[in-house]
């Protein structure tokens, strides 16, 4: 073969649990498809959305407005004209409402037996505590969350986890395994960053908000086997999913609870010695966010630290990259996406009392499984926006007693 | 079955769909259109399947296909067909793109190039 092209592994290699939807031929055919789709579009069909902007949208704007574009806003405008990229964002939202289907039809069609199995492991254990009572937050119900039917929290029976199973089956899909077999590579980063920056540090007591199906948490129960950890999240049909999927893992030290991370007023001040989110501040809101940050603040032991998982933010970057990491805010329904992106994190987290000098931020990668998959190139050209496992660490450590009566003296 | 799953499969997210091309009944179409080329990339892998299975001699049956598992070799074969299928139907959107930069270089219409070699 002359071909110099990275060739994707398939889907069945995909890491499978006691929970996980059973595929038929057919099944990861259509996955191995829409992989390969997904591939095509990000390395073949995206750069041409640069090429259009630089060559054909941006000489334009010049022309008319005497001067650069200042804003990803003023970007998508002149954008939204552009021929190739109108055929780019069709092509992307079409390729990601069939991964819905492939993953739906997957999963409902065995929703019997994937619920039965995750009752299994679910029904009397004390590390499920479901509260019906929970409300379920505006800004999580407005839209369907990254287009997929019914979100985290809708359950199509009682008892029903598929939205849990939907999500597992295709995430391999719309990062082309990037996240590894298990998709915990957001997971797996956080350890590795804590195992080589802060070897001494042994969190007892552990906090995971946001957790949907576990696939981050689980890594870290693994990680830090000793540790109580509790992994929260507002929607039943994930908890449940994920409570079982993490005991068919053989992982038993997560609780997995339904609470609204707006209020962890259950939880007693200085309990847990780190606190992690992973990919989950950008499915909050403009109002939620600080409040949850500030919950954190609290929550934290003295020397305890605060640690969240998200794609870069904005500022500093070229105003066209912004444009394209914004897609998603706009058409894949993700409303606080851009919004969170341009948000001071220093200044929020100072202002829940963690001041700037005691946090950070660093970047980190999914580290690849490479017994299954393909080694990550790196150097390649190709610029991702956003789709290759990369992502920005940060959060802050909670000053020490001895130094939070320093300042207060 | 406690659902009906071809229907639920296909539901709509909620929230207000974008269209991006200037016809809304033009993307209709592209989704359309996409979504029978993912069928037939299916066939096309499923008929891959029948012929190794015939190949290996063990026997064809609907069991065998369901739990066929490629090797190394026939995953990188068969994921590099997904590559040429794709890259064969999607060879407008490749085609456009190259037309972007040709023109920024100058790329003359054809009106032009007509009226100068016929002069």
């Amino acid at each position: 073969m002359s071909s110099n092209r990275k060739v994707l592994p398939t889907w069945d290699k995909v890491g499978k649990h006691a929970l996980f939807p059973e595929a038929k031929h057919d099944e990861i055919a259509r996955f191995n498809f829409l992989a390969n789709l997904n591939n095509h579009l990000s390395g073949q069909v995206l750069p041409g959305v640069k090429e259009a902007y630089e060559q054909n949208a941006l000489p334009a704007f010049r022309a008319e407005h005497g001067r650069e574009p200042e804003s990803r806003h003023e970007v998508r405008e002149m954008m939204k004209k552009q021929p190739f990229y109108q055929l780019w964002s069709a092509l992307r939202r079409s390729t990601m409402e069939c991964r819905q289907q492939a993953g739906r039809s997957l999963v409902l069609r065995q929703i019997d037996r994937i619920n039965a199995a995750a009752a299994e492991l679910n029904n009397g254990a004390e590390t499920l505590v479901l509260n019906p009572e929970t409300q379920i937050p505006d800004y999580v119900t407005v839209v369907d969350t990254h287009c997929m039917p019914g979100s985290y929290h809708t359950s199509v029976v009682e008892g029903d986890v598929s939205a849990g199973a939907n999500y597992d089956s295709g995430l391999f899909v719309t990062t082309v395994g990037q996240l590894g077999s298990m998709t915990d590579g957001g997971g797996r980063a956080i350890c590795d960053w804590l195992k080589k920056d802060h070897a001494d540090f042994k969190p007892k007591r552990i906090l995971d908000i946001g957790c949907t199906i576990g696939h981050n948490v689980v890594p870290i129960g693994q990680a830090f086997p000793d540790a109580e950890i509790i992994a929260i999240d507002v929607s039943a049909p994930v908890l449940r999913y994920g409570h079982a999927r993490a005991k068919s893992l053989g992982v038993n030290n997560i609780t997995f609870m339904q609470v609204n991370a707006e209020d962890l007023s259950q939880f007693a001040d200085e309990s847990f010695d780190l606190i992690t989110t992973s990919m989950v501040l950008h499915e909050l809101s403009a109002q939620s966010m600080p409040k949850i940050l500030s919950e954190i603040s609290r929550l934290l032991v003295p020397g305890g630290l605060s640690l969240h998982l998200e794609q870069p933010q904005y500022s500093g970057r070229p105003v066209f990259e912004q444009f394209i990491r914004d897609w998603d805010t706009w058409n894949n329904n993700e409303p606080f996406w851009g919004a969170m992106h341009d948000v001071d994190l220093v200044g929020m987290i100072d202002s829940t009392g963690l001041p700037s000098d005691l946090q950070f931020s660093a970047a980190v990668t999914a580290k690849v499984d490479e017994s299954i998959f393909p080694k990550t190139e790196t150097g390649d050209k190709t610029e991702d926006y956003g789709r290759a496992a990369a992502w920005n660490v940060f959060g802050a450590w909670k000053p020490a007693e001895a130094a939070k009566q320093e300042s207060v003296a | 079955m406690s659902v009906d799953y071809i229907a639920d499969a296909g539901r709509k997210a909620k929230g207000q769909r974008p269209y991006f091309l200037e016809s809304a009944q033009t993307e209709q179409l592209l989704n359309i259109t996409m979504a029978i080329a993912q069928e037939l990339a299916v066939t096309r892998e499923r008929m891959d399947t029948i012929e190794r299975l015939l190949e290996a001699g063990n026997g064809v049956t609907r069991e065998a296909i369901e739990n066929y598992k490629p090797d190394a070799a026939a995953a990188e074969q068969r994921q590099t067909w997904h590559q040429e299928f794709i890259s064969r139907i999607l060879r407008i959107v490749q085609q456009s793109r190259e037309e972007i930069t040709e023109n920024t270089n100058g790329q003359a219409d054809m009106e032009t190039v007509v009226s100068q070699v016929s002069q």
